[in-house]
């Protein structure tokens, strides 16, 4: 059978076949693209922002910021005095795997030492974990030195949102992009200039 | 082309015959009803593949009464249904025969796919039956969880969260995958109105044809049988299988005892208890979705706790949502792990009833372990128990390979 193939026929017809695929890809992309965040979506997506005066020292205020919770703590001195020691009993003390802003670094995480502006959202399924600011025993740790625990698998990170070992989540938590506008008032959303 | 025409007036006349000459509709019948001989010798497993028929036209039909009173909308969608559940007439019995539906959707077809299991029904040459088969039950879980948002109550919400953010296990693009799935940047009413449409129009479409090629497959290779033996070795001298009786009317009067049997304990929980003490129904979505309060325990419903139990086992989210494909991918390979010529498990010799036994009992109490809230005891368990499913299969691809079995007999009955 081979040798009747028309070799011209046969080559238009794979050509033929080969533009319709690429036809095809190209009227796939609208109905691809349409699932993405519509114009609507996006606008809601913008900066938000919070006046922090009012939130004391071992205090926490949680903003929505895109629909999600964004947690900001005013750290005492106690809490962040243990983050150093915390170190070794962490995935990934450095932040070196985190999704953070640039200019967030070292154990703090933090723009102001005292100030913690993280994503009150787990890395692991996305449930929102709850704030154990004291450094007392807990039922799911008995050495707590504070910071924020899932409720729904157990993941525990420190008073920076560093995951401990042996949590289901593999990532410290999100830091989102913010501004302090004013001693008083931050924008969660944008990278400005520090004030 | 007066040869075809003489050839076609062969058929019978009158209206049957007019058919006929235009679409076979009594050859139709003959191949799949009257003249398909199914093995004589069908158990109680075989009354699932039926049911599970009867069940995917309830879900068909009482969904779409559903999609008359219902609007996808975040701000109503919980609202709705309160109103379908209240004011609608008759709407508490549609709904209730749709969830109760979905759960029973999934002990049908856990049923049949264990009868698989025991009788070998995914071996060659029913390879395909196997794959169309583990195909419509993918299908059937994206089904089940896309319906579970649609109410939009918390745990709705948080599901919803928790399984699309899985999609960010995938490397590189992860981040951007969800956003793309959820439409937002967030679960909202982007992504309720995408699951309502992909829910009602896309997955049943696609369940449907897979129902049709799952079932044209079988009726190609023809019907296993709890003895394994192929009944087209031998035939009569008409070319009908003698250990083989005609599905209908034999087998429709068997199943409709099953479906009559089924509906009893169906219909009981419908009236009686539609949530099986939040089994089937979970309690935390009675409460409208708020993005801000996470419920205090997220579980799946059940069908879905075996592979969730198993995402929580691994203590990295990427792994764990690789292993908890792999152990559904795994079972498409099936038909090719298992190398015995032995079909059934009644001619299978003790270490396979044992594995077999343990690998049921794995699968069940993973299964229960996924219900339950996380402690440290429990994820060890869960550990143990998803290392043995695996297990199970490497184990199975090496045993099977020289497998020691008893003698087949050549007909059904002949022992």
């Amino acid at each position: 059978m081979t040798e009747d193939v028309n070799k011209s026929r046969r080559t238009l017809l794979l050509s033929t076949g080969a533009v319709g695929v690429v036809g095809a890809g190209f009227a796939a992309v609208p109905f691809l693209k349409s699932w993405l965040p519509s114009e609507r979506a996006k606008a809601a997506g913008g900066p938000v922002k919070t006046d922090i005066s009012k939130v004391e020292p071992g205090q926490m205020l949680n903003v929505l910021w895109r629909g999600q919770p964004v947690f900001l703590v005013n750290r005492t001195e106690r809490q962040t005095a243990v983050l150093e020691s915390l170190n070794d009993q962490l995935k990934d003390p450095n932040s070196e795997s985190s999704m953070q802003p640039d200019y967030i670094e070292d154990i703090y995480r933090a723009r102001k030492k005292n100030f913690l502006v993280v994503v009150g959202i787990c890395t692991h399924l996305g449930c929102s974990p709850k704030y154990y600011p004291d450094l007392v025993p807990q039922s799911f740790d008995e050495n707590w030195k504070g910071g924020f625990f899932c409720p729904c698998h157990n993941s525990r990170f420190d008073i920076s949102g560093r995951v401990f070992a042996g949590s289901p989540a593999s990532r410290n938590l999100d830091i989102p992009p913010y501004t302090f506008l004013d001693e008083n008032t931050i924008e969660i959303g944008t990278d400005g200039e520090q004030a | 082309m007066g040869k075809i025409a003489s050839s076609s007036s062969k058929s019978a006349s009158g209206f049957m015959g007019w058919l006929n000459d235009r679409l076979p509709v009594t050859q139709f019948y003959k191949d799949h009803l009257s003249e398909y001989y199914a093995p004589k010798n069908f158990n109680f497993w075989y009354f699932f593949g039926s049911l599970a028929l009867l069940v995917l036209v309830n879900q068909i039909l009482t969904g779409i009464w559903l999609t008359m009173h219902y609007k996808p909308d975040a701000e109503k969608a919980f609202g709705m249904v309160e109103y379908i559940m209240r004011d609608v007439p008759w709407g508490w019995l549609i709904r209730y025969l749709h969830t109760t539906g979905a759960s029973a959707f999934f002990i049908v077809v856990y049923f049949h796919m264990f009868r698989g299991l025991l009788y070998g029904s995914y071996k060659k040459p029913r390879e395909l039956v196997w794959v169309f088969g583990m195909v419509i039950y993918l299908a059937l879980m994206a089904e089940a969880f896309l319906g579970y948002v649609l109410p939009w109550g918390n745990m709705s919400y948080w599901g919803a969260k928790v399984i699309t953010q899985l999609f960010g296990a995938v490397p590189f693009v992860g981040d951007a995958l969800v956003e793309w799935v959820r439409g937002d940047y967030l679960i909202s009413d982007a992504t309720l109105n995408r699951f309502f449409a992909l829910h009602v129009v896309a997955l049943p479409l696609a369940i449907v044809a897979l129902v049709v090629l799952h079932i044209a497959a079988l009726h190609t290779v023809g019907s296993n049988n709890p003895e394994g033996i192929d009944i087209k070795k031998h035939k009569d001298e008409n070319g009908k299988p003698l250990d083989g009786i005609p599905f209908h009317p034999y087998y429709t009067v068997k199943d409709i005892f099953g479906v009559g049997m089924f509906l009893l304990v169906f219909l009981f929980i419908v009236f009686v208890k539609p949530d099986m003490g939040g089994l089937f129904l979970e309690h935390d979505n009675y409460v409208p979705a708020d993005p801000a309060v996470t419920p205090l325990h997220i579980k799946p419903v059940w069908y879905f706790t075996p592979f969730y139990a198993m995402l929580r086992a691994v203590p990295d989210m990427q792994m764990g949502a690789l292993i908890m494909l792999l152990a559904i991918v795994v079972l498409f390979f099936l038909p090719w792990l298992d190398r015995s010529p032995v079909k059934s498990i009644r001619y299978r010799r003790w270490p396979f009833k044992l594995m077999l036994g343990l690998f049921t009992i794995t699968f069940v109490v993973l299964g229960w372990l996924g219900m339950q809230a996380g402690s440290v005891t429990l994820t060890r368990i869960a550990q143990v128990l998803t290392g043995f499913y695996f297990f199970y299969f490497i184990w199975l691809y090496f045993y099977s390979r020289n497998e020691k079995y008893h003698e087949v007999p050549e007909r059904i009955g002949d022992h």
